[in-house]
């Protein structure tokens, strides 16, 4: 292994500088983050399961909920923020990055999140997205991928496949769609995941991993919109066909999917990435020793794009799960800070002190 | 022979050439040796967008303006009694805007063929009697350049590019400016290449000693220094009076100053400059684009920074939808448009005031937000500091509409004490505001986001880490009070009325206009906001000294209105409104109060014309006074025409 030598636990937690609960302080519950407001999606929304699972997962970082900020833009998952009794800010289309990056550069105590979706984030918002994650802010971005816009009642979607019909697309849309982990491996983020939102245990193993994470964590949710785009993500839901969909990535472990481990990944030399194949002893089967290991740590992002690329542009019937990549760089905040930190360490003199001999600087003269 | 010294009130120099000769650094120097002599000085750098224009061409010419004077003095002067053109182009493209009798002091050296063909001449100008209007000392600059410098071992072209700076000593002889602080500046800037910093020295000397050895100039010019109010002063820009206003209001505010910008003309120097101040707890973060910038000072505002952005006209538009969210959210936050010819693109580097309209009313739905305008570069360190105030107090993005003539002149400034400078009280919100009574025991006090202040109408800020003060913002409509998402009819009204009378109130705490009439029988008023101050100041000078009567008002707040503008305005027959637009704030003044305020518009890129403004001025007051035009003479005075 090339990088994991590289001790994670050596690296800055992303939540370090945020004030942590008193010890002996009750702990908290998902009530403690639950607002007054009432919650208003469709029935059936896949955005009730990831907020179910953002309320009970949040205690277990034990962070004073002051602490917390929520920041989304437009659409149906933005309007999160209202629902969680943390302190929130429900922007403006796409940009919530832009907003959160502000928030996350001026305070170290504070958790940032982002919320936003596949139009928010990769479309009206794509470049504050791009450049909060080469940037690398320390923020948690969620992106609520169901690949159609729900909020404007069902056009096509940045992320909805090539042919997609929909109002404004009767002869189905002529767009190639971007696939999220892609475009942020591409951004040379330093934490990419995916998860889905019906999966509460890898959706809540993935945040966790996401706010320890100092530096941009993407998080892309597959979330179902039962209006407008159902059963968009069946193939990883559904308990008969996931197994054979879900290509799932465990930092050192063989990448290894379908029925009884049937195929895996291996490099693919021709064409420099990543491919599937059969494993197997047979002649056209690859030995489960020749699998890839899945290396998250890689500080090289090549490999983590070749599996990216495995995710189905069009119909969804497989998809890498997991993280792709989880490296440490220093972020854009703590290098902000430590600038002020340098610029202010040694000098002498009050604010006031030193501003009055600022602005009667330069070439002066004195007239009696 | 010791040269005769002539006596001068005031004189207007421009100093032009090819934009790779140096022109602005050579008029920074002359004006900074002015400031140090005490003179009264204002200046109008003028250079082309592009930042290297092909050599030698009408567009690549760049001149720089300076006007000093023994006296008060207001602008940079409508037309230079002295050129100082280095090629042919730049003779050309200024010759028009010399009076007769000017002089010009041009470098002879790049007037060959080739260079006369790029500037349209089609032979040499000096070579006939076109320019005998004129005293023109033809010298050959460049070449005694050369010579001064040749111990220095430069190449010619190096050696060539001091050819400046003995046009600054040459000038600097002529009206005997000090040249300590000019070979101090020489020494430091070049301190690292040893030959470059000792040739410019050199040429600097050599232009001086040329001027006192030389016949061609016979006489020198003393203009003595101008009476100031005490204390102390510096020359200042008008970008960087306005960066030091806002880290002051940073200071004064113990809030952390926060700047999200984008580069663009003319503002990017405030973002220069503010990234040179860390040490006062100033961020400065290069955004994305113009959407980010602001995007992420209202970030910053949320979490208790001073937001601040700073952009021109171009930038406004792309910010618009922001700065309705910081409307929205009840945010302090710091919008600063330093504007330019537009529309789209327009004059990047020529100056404009036409955006008053976009600040107002360029948003959607009604998003009223505070406006303010420096008067001058030195007021620009003022009213940043007053665009703070108000950003604090009432909890709302302020727009600040500075422009590239305020950006980029100068002026001698009296640095303030600090004691002399308000103090500003962020008030964070710090424990719950409302009691939820009646329900049950369990009755507990909450926070409500926007639950106002009586006398303000401004909302707390409650910033995160205050345990206990959770809530949520955002774009959409807030319920009064309780900040709950409301789509209620009445509610929204209510909203609606009440964001505007906030920014209305504001003029509750507005000083009563300063009305400038002197005897109070005016029956004209001219009312201006912005950098036309200079002009209309010496418009209306002249039109006194003539023996009119007429009065002036300038406008710092431009959104709300100071209460008794309205009163003043009745007050007079005729209002007469200047401005470098077509007529945006006649048309906010004439559709508040129903006055028939006439306009007097330029949108040419520059200032306007104090000259040109004095007679549409005496029009007005000879119809007031019912006399006839011709028989108004702003000249015939004898102290007429002291201020051009």
């Amino acid at each position: 292994m090339s990088s994991s030598d590289m001790g994670l636990p050596l690296v800055r937690s992303g939540i370090e500088l945020v004030p942590a609960l008193e010890e002996g302080a009750a702990p908290q519950t998902g009530k403690d983050f639950t607002s007054d407001q009432e919650v208003r999606w469709c029935p059936g929304c896949g955005d009730y399961a990831v907020l179910k699972a953002v309320q009970g997962f949040l205690p277990d970082l034990a962070l004073r909920r002051e602490n917390i900020v929520f920041v989304s833009g437009i659409g149906c998952s933005s309007r999160f923020p209202y629902y969680l009794e943390t302190y929130g800010m429900h922007s403006i289309h796409g940009r919530a990055p832009a907003i959160a990056t502000g928030i996350a550069t001026c305070r170290e105590d504070l958790s940032v999140w982002v919320v936003t979706g596949d139009g928010d984030a990769l479309s009206i918002g794509g470049n504050h997205l791009i450049h909060a994650l080469r940037r690398n802010v320390n923020l948690t971005i969620l992106l609520f991928n169901n690949r159609i816009y729900g909020l404007t009642k069902g056009q096509y979607s940045p992320t909805s496949e090539t042919g997609k019909v929909t109002k404004s697309t009767p002869m189905g849309s002529l767009d190639h769609p971007f696939n999220p982990v892609s475009l942020a491996l591409g951004a040379e983020a330093t934490f990419v995941a995916r998860t889905i939102d019906s999966d509460r245990k890898h959706l809540t193993a993935v945040l966790s991993a996401a706010a320890e994470h100092r530096g941009a964590s993407l998080v892309e949710i597959y979330q179902n919109c039962p209006i407008f785009n159902d059963g968009a993500f069946d193939e990883v839901k559904s308990p008969t066909t996931r197994e054979e969909a879900i290509i799932p990535l465990v930092h050192g472990e063989p990448i290894r999917f379908g029925a009884a481990g049937a195929r895996g990944l291996i490099r693919d030399t021709a064409s420099g990435g990543v491919k599937v194949v059969e494993v197997g002893d047979a002649p056209d089967q690859v030995s489960p020793d020749d699998l890839l290991v899945h290396d998250a740590y890689n500080p090289d992002a090549t490999t983590a794009f070749g599996i990216s690329r495995l995710t189905d542009a069009g119909r969804l019937h497989q998809a890498p799960i997991g993280i792709f990549r989880q490296v440490s760089r220093p972020t854009y905040d703590d290098q902000a800070r430590d600038q002020i930190l340098q610029a202010t360490a040694g000098v002498e003199g009050s604010s006031s002190e030193r501003l009055a001999a600022l602005i009667g600087g330069g070439d002066t003269w004195t007239v009696a | 022979m010791s040269k005769q010294v002539r006596r001068l009130e005031r004189v207007i120099i421009r100093f032009a050439g090819d934009s790779g000769d140096g022109m602005q650094l050579t008029g920074d120097r002359f004006t900074q040796e002015s400031a140090a002599f005490g003179n009264d000085l204002s200046t109008l750098p003028n250079f082309p967008a592009e930042i290297r224009a092909p050599q030698g061409t009408l567009p690549g010419v760049s001149s720089f303006q300076v006007h000093f004077a023994d006296h008060d003095i207001l602008t940079p002067g409508d037309a230079p009694d002295v050129l100082v053109a280095m090629n042919p182009a730049a003779l050309r493209a200024n010759l028009a805007d010399l009076p007769k009798g000017a002089t010009i002091v041009v470098d002879t050296h790049d007037f060959t063929t080739r260079n006369l063909a790029k500037a349209d001449y089609s032979d040499n100008p000096l070579e006939d009697d076109r320019l005998a209007e004129y005293a023109v000392h033809a010298l050959d600059l460049t070449g005694m350049t050369v010579e001064a410098v040749k111990e220095f071992g430069l190449s010619r072209k190096d050696a060539a590019r001091a050819k400046n700076m003995f046009a600054l000593g040459l000038l600097s002889w002529l009206y005997g400016r000090p040249t300590e602080s000019t070979i101090a500046f020489l020494q430091k800037r070049f301190a690292k290449v040893p030959d470059i910093r000792d040739a410019n020295v050199a040429a600097y000397r050599a232009g001086w000693n040329f001027g006192e050895t030389t016949e061609s100039f016979a006489v020198s010019y003393e203009i003595k220094p101008a009476p100031m109010p005490s204390g102390r002063y510096r020359n200042i820009t008008g970008n960087l009076a306005l960066a030091y206003g806002l880290i002051t209001g940073g200071v004064r505010s113990g809030l952390q100053l926060f700047l999200g910008s984008y580069p663009i003309t003319p503002a990017s120097d405030i973002l220069h400059e503010l990234s040179k101040h860390k040490a006062f707890g100033v961020t400065t973060f290069q955004a994305e684009d113009e959407i980010a910038g602001i995007g992420a000072a209202i970030g910053a505002s949320f979490s208790g920074s001073l937001g601040v952005t700073t952009t021109s006209g171009p930038g406004i538009a792309l910010k618009s939808e922001s700065i309705g969210l910081a409307v929205m959210t009840e945010l302090p936050l710091l919008v600063v448009d330093v504007q330019r010819g537009g529309p789209s693109t327009g004059l990047p580097t020529k100056t404009e005031q036409a955006d008053l309209l976009q600040a107002m009313f360029g948003r959607n739905g009604e998003a009223p937000l505070p406006i303010v305008a420096p008067r001058s570069p030195g007021d620009c360190f003022d009213t940043a500091l007053e665009a703070v105030r108000i950003a604090v107090t009432y909890r709302t993005p302020v727009m600040l509409l500075s422009d590239g003539n305020l950006a980029n002149g100068s002026e001698p400034w009296r640095i303030p004490e600090l004691t002399e400078l308000p103090e500003i009280d962020p008030a964070f919100a710090t424990a719950p505001n409302h009691l939820v009574s009646g329900t049950s025991e369990d009755d507990k006090p909450e926070f409500w986001p926007y639950l106002r202040n009586e006398e303000t109408l401004a909302r707390p800020w409650a910033i995160p880490g205050t345990p206990g003060l959770e809530h949520r913002i955002g774009g959409l409509e807030k319920s009064d009070g309780n900040g709950n998402i409301s789509y209620e009819p009445a509610n929204h009204d209510f909203m609606v009325r009440t964001r505007a009378a906030k920014v209305e109130g504001i003029a509750d705490s507005l000083a009563p206009l300063e009305v400038d009439d002197p005897h109070g029988l005016s029956k004209v008023l001219v009312l201006g906001w912005g950098s036309t101050y200079g002009p209309i100041g010496a418009a209306v000078r002249r039109v006194r000294a003539a023996g009119y009567q007429v009065a002036q008002v300038h406008l710092r707040h431009l959104n709300p209105f100071p209460r008794d503008l309205g009163e003043v305005l009745r007050r007079y027959d005729k209002i007469l409104i200047p401005e470098m637009n077509l007529g945006q704030l006649a048309l906010l003044v004439r559709a508040r109060y129903l006055v028939d305020a006439v306009g007097y518009n330029h949108v040419r890129g520059l200032p306007l014309k104090a000259a040109e403004l004095a007679e549409a001025i005496g029009n007005l007051v000879a119809d007031a006074e019912g006399i006839r035009h011709d028989e108004v003479d702003l000249a015939g005075t004898s102290s007429g025409g002291h201020d051009r």
